[in-house]
């Protein structure tokens, strides 16, 4: 509420900085759309204290001036839940992908003190800005069944017993927001590929894993040993590594690599 | 005859909990959302869902009693057959929830584990982890996209709802939407329209809420001619983390695990918290509320954070009003629980608060109002009558509202854990309400009306966007919003007064007339943000006033609606029979404010502003009685309005052995 940031300007839709005032240099890669070509601007906007990337990017839309005094567009981006568990506001923050509002301000410039550069992820198509087309992940998720299929939504009692250490390990797999981090980050997930990517590999682990779920398991390992699955994987582990929660898809990765190679030895079998 | 069609609007865990039971019953659905529907901003939910379970009920638990929870922290201000109906399907949704494959946490034996929330006494919260609204919502998630693939459901996502397409009897035939991206401006045929399209966070300027909260499609059904109910009741969430952008939630599941609030007894005490000796600490609630301690209903929280901070003096800190919530003292097991929420700590504030105290602060948190809707009660048991066209729709036939856009469930304020509830309960009935609705239609289907009828809707939109978009105004947006924000959150909130209401609608209209000024930096046709959110602040300026009106006019104290000046003065006296006589004077006010207040605000949108009106709330499953949490004196109270009242339903315990008779 607004009786706790009298400390700070923490309401933005602030004009030009006075003089004395920190400034954050921002620089910003622009699309007007997905036909046109790129550029970039650059922005100054004043700090404030536990400032992050989404209220950079507010404070630019109230303000939108060029540090060049050139009158230009607010910058078009994706956000919503602004906690770092919708995975809209994913976009390439000093040359790193992640969430614009969980990337804090201060510890952008304890790394890079000249400024802070923002960019569109680039594996997939961009609308405007730093706003892109996610859609082909979402794809992803139908190809490989990620859901239970159950018989209905009647009442038909509870689901199966689930230990603790089952639930501990499905419930780090189930908080991916299919923000996109992970594809971005890999090699071998590009134009040229038609690799399905860590995220939803890791998703074929959890329902696979499902008591329920698993009936499917074989349809999700016949997707994962076929064109763009689990052997597209180069082993980078870059995915792991930009995960914003952490989820241990180099495991899942693995996991899936001794799935499909059962799987395989048993349909040559015929079982 | 065309097929017909349902258009839901919203993708959160009502919208596509009525997306995923309609298509099981065969119906088509077209599925709008401004947002791709798994980052709606029901994952924001983090502590979990309400359900009577087998373990409470062993305490002596019951559905019943979470009804009486349920409405007694809402201050009676619900009407209770469909209260009753979603307590009684709570074991159910947590039942098929976990069929969906929610990985709720675990007992050692692999039962679900429960946790507590505030306003009850009992462990009745099923938790996966402190992201439940996360974890729940990917299941309805995972649901839809298997419906999608198999061409039951169409999702349209970027796309924001302008209108309701009304024909000439009033009757909802469609939707106005328009593509995000391409602003393509279109209709879409529908048979029976339903809105779940979340709360209005976003009129506070900053509040717990996602950035699409700015509550836009229900302005747009208000003004369409839909009413809106209990605006006024707005929930201020007691512990949130303050930020530049947002104030971001801190769930009340870190109390229900055991974290304790407090302040310093000394004003301001420099030390570092965890040096400050337990005698030196204030645990505020623990002490003003033994029953319920850190677990009171939320306007009662976060009012006594308010006090002790802003009339106390005794924010932990200077000039940044905060309290500690402390779960230091936690095992290493809970802070497991509670890791998703701990981590958006230490993540945005750069703090461990496993070993250090939060600093927290109350932030608008939810829409207890909204969307006027419809239900049918069901004689014997006292709950819904489920095979009725009209539970969950509005006053707009064929146009049902469903979630925090709706206003059914939580009263004057909700309990924390209910509405994951609500939003998925009223997601699964109106699947067979609107399958009834459909039945009862001609045969013809809303794509058949005549092609005027939807160019007609269109055209208004795409030239609304034009003039706003040409207009060489010099007000700014993000200015107005930004002003309408510190208004709304100074006055509107958690202790009201008459005259600043006032002076804020007099601010509102002048924001408005501002408003008719407002020019924009950008004015291209691709993927206009800018437009979106200006046009949405003209929505917000309407609500406004809405909210504030409806709190203005309303002379009492109920939930989260505080107006001081109308409080009852609770019993002090020492001489026992001064007390009584005080204890039977609160009584008689209280009965009187009843008789004038309990009723629902019905705001109505005409040419000549808004009206309100007040309809009366069905109490007849649990006669209201005081709600007396901590209140000075509400033992002798408790104990007059027994007398006054003779003892009649005061009791809460559930009749054995018959159903609820309709009227006690």
């Amino acid at each position: 509420m607004s009786t706790n940031d009298h400390h700070h300007d923490g309401h933005g839709g602030n004009g030009h900085g006075h003089s004395n005032e920190r400034m954050v240099s921002v620089r910003v890669l622009r699309q007007e759309n997905p036909h046109s070509g790129s550029h970039w601007e650059s922005f100054e906007v004043p700090y404030e204290h536990g400032m992050n990337i989404t209220t950079v990017l507010l404070r630019i839309a109230a303000n939108p001036v060029t540090t060049d005094h050139h009158e230009t567009t607010p910058i078009a981006y994706d956000s919503c839940c602004l906690e770092e568990v919708c995975g809209a506001c994913t976009m390439v923050i000093n040359d790193r992908v992640r969430q614009g509002c969980s990337a804090l301000v201060e510890n952008l410039l304890k790394d890079s003190p000249e400024g802070i550069t923002l960019q569109p992820m680039t594996k997939f198509p961009v609308v405007r800005d730093l706003l892109v087309n996610r859609k082909p992940m979402f794809e992803s998720l139908k190809k490989i069944k990620a859901w239970v299929h159950v018989d209905g939504y009647y009442d038909l009692g509870g689901g199966p017993r689930i230990s603790q250490k089952e639930q501990e390990k499905a419930y780090p797999l189930s908080c991916c927001m299919t923000c996109g981090c992970c594809v971005e980050a890999c090699p071998q997930f590009n134009d040229h590929s038609a690799f399905i990517g860590p995220a939803a590999i890791s998703q074929a682990v959890l329902f696979n894993a499902h008591p329920t779920a698993k009936v499917d398991r074989d349809d999700r390992l016949a997707v994962l040993s076929g064109a763009g699955g689990i052997t597209d994987c180069g082993n980078s582990q870059n995915c792991v590594k930009v995960c914003p929660k952490g989820i241990p898809l180099t495991d899942s990765i693995a996991q899936t690599g001794r799935d499909t190679t059962i799987y395989k030895f048993r349909q040559w079998f015929g079982r | 005859m065309a097929k017909q069609h349902v258009v839901i609007v919203g993708g959160g865990l009502a919208g596509l909990a009525a997306a995923m039971k309609l298509a099981e019953s065969g119906i088509h659905v077209h599925l709008v959302s401004m947002v791709p529907v798994k980052r709606s901003h029901s994952v924001c939910a983090q502590g979990g869902i309400n359900a009577v379970n087998d373990l409470t009920r062993q305490q002596g638990d019951s559905e019943w009693l979470h009804l009486d929870d349920t409405v007694y922290g809402g201050d009676f201000l619900q009407h209770q057959p469909p209260v009753k109906e979603m307590c009684d399907w709570g074991p159910k949704i947590v039942n098929l929830l976990d069929r969906l494959g929610v990985p709720f946490n675990r007992s050692p034996e692999g039962f679900r584990d429960q946790r507590r929330f505030g306003g009850t006494l009992f462990k009745r919260t099923a938790f996966a982890g402190a992201t439940t609204g996360q974890q729940l919502l990917y299941a309805l998630d995972e649901q839809v996209r298997r419906w999608e693939s198999e061409g039951l459901i169409e999702k349209f996502e970027y796309w924001e709802f302008l209108d309701l397409i009304l024909d000439g009897n009033n009757q909802c035939r469609g939707v106005v939407i328009q593509d995000m991206f391409s602003m393509e401006v279109r209709s879409l045929a529908a048979d029976a329209v339903i809105l779940a399209t979340g709360g209005n966070g976003l009129i506070y300027g900053r509040s717990t809420m996602s950035m699409i909260c700015t509550g836009g499609a229900a302005a747009r059904a208000f003004r369409a001619g839909v009413k809106y109910a209990n605006g006024e009741f707005v929930q201020v969430h007691p512990t949130a983390i303050p930020g530049t952008d947002k104030l971001r939630l801190m769930s009340e599941s870190a109390r229900g695990e055991g974290g304790r609030v407090w302040v310093p007894r000394k004003p301001q005490d420099p030390r570092d918290p965890q040096s400050i000796p337990a005698a030196e600490r204030y645990y505020f609630l623990e002490e003003r509320y033994p029953k319920y301690g850190n677990l009171v209903p939320r306007d009662i929280a976060t009012r006594e954070i308010f006090d002790v901070c802003v009339n106390q003096g005794l924010s932990a800190e200077k000039g940044h009003l905060c309290v500690y919530l402390d779960v230091t003292e936690l095992s290493a097991e809970a802070h497991k629980k509670l890791w998703g929420i701990l981590e958006i700590y230490e993540k945005f504030q750069g703090v461990d608060p496993r070993t250090t105290p939060m600093k927290i602060f109350p932030a608008v948190h939810y829409t207890m109002g909204g969307l006027w809707v419809d239900y049918v009660k069901k004689d014997q048991s006292g709950g819904l009558a489920l095979d009725s066209l009209k539970n969950q729709m509005s006053n707009v036939p064929g146009v049902y509202v469903l979630g925090e856009a709706d206003y059914q469930y939580h009263g004057a304020n909700r309990l924390g854990a209910n509405s994951l509830l609500s939003c998925i309960f009223a997601g699964l009935i109106v699947g067979p309400a609107v399958e009834a609705w459909l039945k009862s239609l001609p045969k013809s289907s809303a794509s058949d009306s005549p092609a005027s009828l939807f160019d007609n809707a269109v055209k208004p939109h795409q030239q609304r966007m034009h003039d706003l978009i040409s207009r060489a105004g010099g007000e700014n947006p993000y200015h107005i919003h930004n002003e309408l924000g510190e208004w709304m959150t100074r006055n509107v909130t958690v202790v009201r007064f008459n005259k600043d209401l006032t002076a804020t609608l007099q601010k509102i209209d002048e924001l408005e007339e501002r408003y008719s000024r407002v020019g924009l930096a950008d004015k291209s046709n691709w993927t206009n943000q800018n437009f979106s959110f200006a046009r949405a602040l003209g929505d917000m300026i309407l609500m406004a006033k809405v909210i504030t009106k409806g709190a203005l006019l309303r002379d009492e104290c109920r939930g989260a609606h505080y107006k001081p000046e109308f409080a009852i003065k609770g019993p002090d006296a020492d001489d026992p029979k001064k007390l009584h006589q005080q204890a039977e004077q609160w009584c008689k006010e209280f009965k009187q404010q009843t008789d004038k207040w309990l009723k629902t605000t019905i705001a109505t949108y005409t040419s000549k502003g808004v009206e309100f009106s007040y309809e009366p709330v069905d109490t007849s499953l649990i006669p209201p009685r005081p709600r007396t949490y901590g209140l000075k004196g509400a033992e002798i109270i408790e104990k007059t309005w027994k007398e006054m009242t003779q003892g009649a339903a005061q009791k809460r315990t559930e009749p054995i052995g018959k159903p609820v008779t309709a009227n006690a």
